[in-house]
């Protein structure tokens, strides 16, 4: 392999390891602090992805205006399917609020088709982002280098949020002891609709970047990036931020680098997250950056 | 300041308070002692929100707080150090006192009564960013009161705050607590170590199974027969 070909894939890899990890992180926060894994993030990625599509093709809006938008849309359905779906089962076993995130998952693909149709739908793309650039031998794609920098932006911005700010206080404390952080004066509702908000919007920044890199959208797109994502999150300890980022980037370069070293394996490459998740588990059940899991008293 | 009328608390079936009333005037130091499982802390779940009582009053400040939720209830100056201490693990000390002030958005004040209890209590200033969870069982204690007391609070409400502290640490304990009530906070102490209780109490109320079996002037009641046989070991 020539180095300006491995300059590629290494970009190719960081760019759709900084897409896991986006969402990846909006698992693990949702479940550091409800115990409960959201199965319609993958959802909340696509319809991200949808509304700027709405806001260009429809509204005829500027595509920076309309990638605000759907940033912002999405993150207030994030926080309305919480309220709508999880809420009222906040006292019930776990068990039952994991369902209805199934149920939520099926309802937003299936109100997908019906608003949007079932037919793959071309996306906009800036030419900025998708003009080749040629630096020295390696042909540079600008989205690969703008994807992994946005990325790394978001994500320092949402650990300064956790580890900075009163907020992110409370969402630390609520994480390992409700009753208290209650008596503190944490008002838990509106920390957990601001943690499904931000985590929502992690997930839409994703699905738009996503769609600018495999430049199709159908309601059904969010599926395997979301079971893709939830794998990088349980790889990096579920809870961890900081894991969800790793795994999320770990999990980018071995599809990446397992099909450019390996290209017999191609067709491999799905099966492949799942026997890392599977291996790592094995060794390590908590994850990378897990810490040992306790049931909340 | 903070008066209970005829409060019944259930858990589920459990009759956990039979029906108590209690006056717990500005200023003073009041005590609710009792054996195991008698309701004490029932009582002070359910002031602080925690627990939603089945009937019967809570009144502070001439207003009614029953069934209030605890972030309203710690806002309006009621704070609880609760059983347990429950300091949160993963949380440094200094954090632990910043979550004590969710309530507030004075910064400055914050900061002032940062200083204050690191004043009240140097050695959780030493370990300010050391996680909670590294803490001894007595220093965490002392967090949980200093922690309460970050929401400048009108009553400071303690759950066994002696439970499991070596003798010299319980006195140093109430040393404090006494401290904290001279400089006008009003102190409403449940304690199984009724002996200590009392001694730094104006006003006591014995409970039993839910009811209120006796009242008096802390004094009184530790010379008083009935309690010395059944609390104090004859």
């Amino acid at each position: 392999m020539t180095s300006s070909m491995f300059v590629q894939h290494f970009l190719n890899a960081l760019t759709l390891g900084s897409l896991y990890a986006l969402i990846a992180i909006g698992y693990t926060m949702v479940y550091g602090i409800l115990r409960l894994i959201n199965f319609a993030h993958g959802e909340i990625f696509m319809l991200g992805a949808y509304f700027v599509f709405w806001g260009v093709v429809l509204l005829h809006l500027p595509w920076p205006v309309a990638v605000l938008g759907a940033i912002l849309i999405t993150a207030l359905t994030g926080v309305l399917v919480d309220r709508v779906a999880y809420r009222p089962l906040r006292e019930a076993p776990r068990i039952s609020a994991l369902i209805s995130s199934i149920g939520v998952s099926f309802f937003l693909q299936n109100l997908a088709v019906v608003v949007f149709s079932a037919i793959p739908r071309q996306v906009y793309r800036p030419e900025w982002l998708t003009k080749v650039m040629i630096v020295g031998k390696v042909r540079v794609l600008p989205l690969t280098l703008f994807v992994p920098a946005l990325s790394l932006v978001l994500m320092l911005g949402s650990i300064y949020i956790v580890y900075k700010t009163k907020p992110g206080l409370g969402m630390r404390a609520i994480a390992k002891d409700i009753e208290t952080s209650r008596l503190m004066g944490v008002p838990v509702n509106r920390i957990i609709s601001l943690t499904f908000g931000l985590g929502s919007a992690l997930a839409a920044a994703s699905g738009i970047m996503w769609a600018l890199r495999y430049p199709q959208l159908q309601p059904i797109m969010g599926v395997i990036p979301g079971f893709k994502a939830f794998i990088a999150a349980v790889l990096g300890g579920i809870g961890s931020i900081g894991g969800a980022v790793v795994g999320g980037v770990l999990l980018g370069f071995v599809e990446i680098m397992l099909v450019a070293f390996m290209p017999e394996l191609a067709g491999f490459r799905d099966a492949f997250a799942f026997v890392l998740l599977i291996v790592i588990l094995l060794f390590r059940p908590t994850g990378l950056f897990g810490e040992r899991l306790e049931d909340k008293v | 300041m903070l008066s209970l009328e005829n409060l019944q608390v259930y858990y589920g079936a459990i009759h956990a308070i039979k029906g108590i009333s209690i006056t717990i005037p500005k200023g003073k130091v009041v005590t609710l002692i009792g054996a195991n499982g008698a309701g004490k802390s029932t009582v002070l779940r359910a002031i602080s929100g925690l627990a939603k009582p089945r009937s019967g009053r809570i009144v502070y400040n001439q207003a009614e707080i029953t069934g209030w939720p605890p972030e309203n209830v710690v806002r309006q100056g009621i704070a609880l150090a609760p059983e347990g201490r429950r300091i949160l693990p993963h949380l440094t000390v200094f954090e632990n006192l910043q979550l004590g002030a969710y309530s507030r958005s004075d910064k400055a004040g914050i900061a002032e009564d940062i200083d204050k209890v690191n004043g009240l209590f140097p050695r959780l200033q030493e370990r300010a960013q050391q996680k909670g969870g590294t803490l001894s069982g007595g220093e965490q204690q002392m967090l949980a009161v200093a922690r309460a007391l970050m929401s400048r609070p009108q009553v400071l409400m303690l759950d066994e705050p002696s439970l499991g502290l070596a003798p010299k640490l319980v006195a140093e304990v109430f040393e404090i607590i006494r401290a904290i009530n001279a400089q006008g906070c009003t102190v409403l102490l449940v304690e199984q170590n009724a002996f200590t209780a009392l001694r730094i109490a104006d006003y006591a109320y014995v409970l039993e199974v839910g009811t209120i079996v006796l009242e008096g002037e802390g004094e009184a009641l530790l010379h008083d027969e009935r309690v010395r046989a059944a609390y104090l070991g004859g």
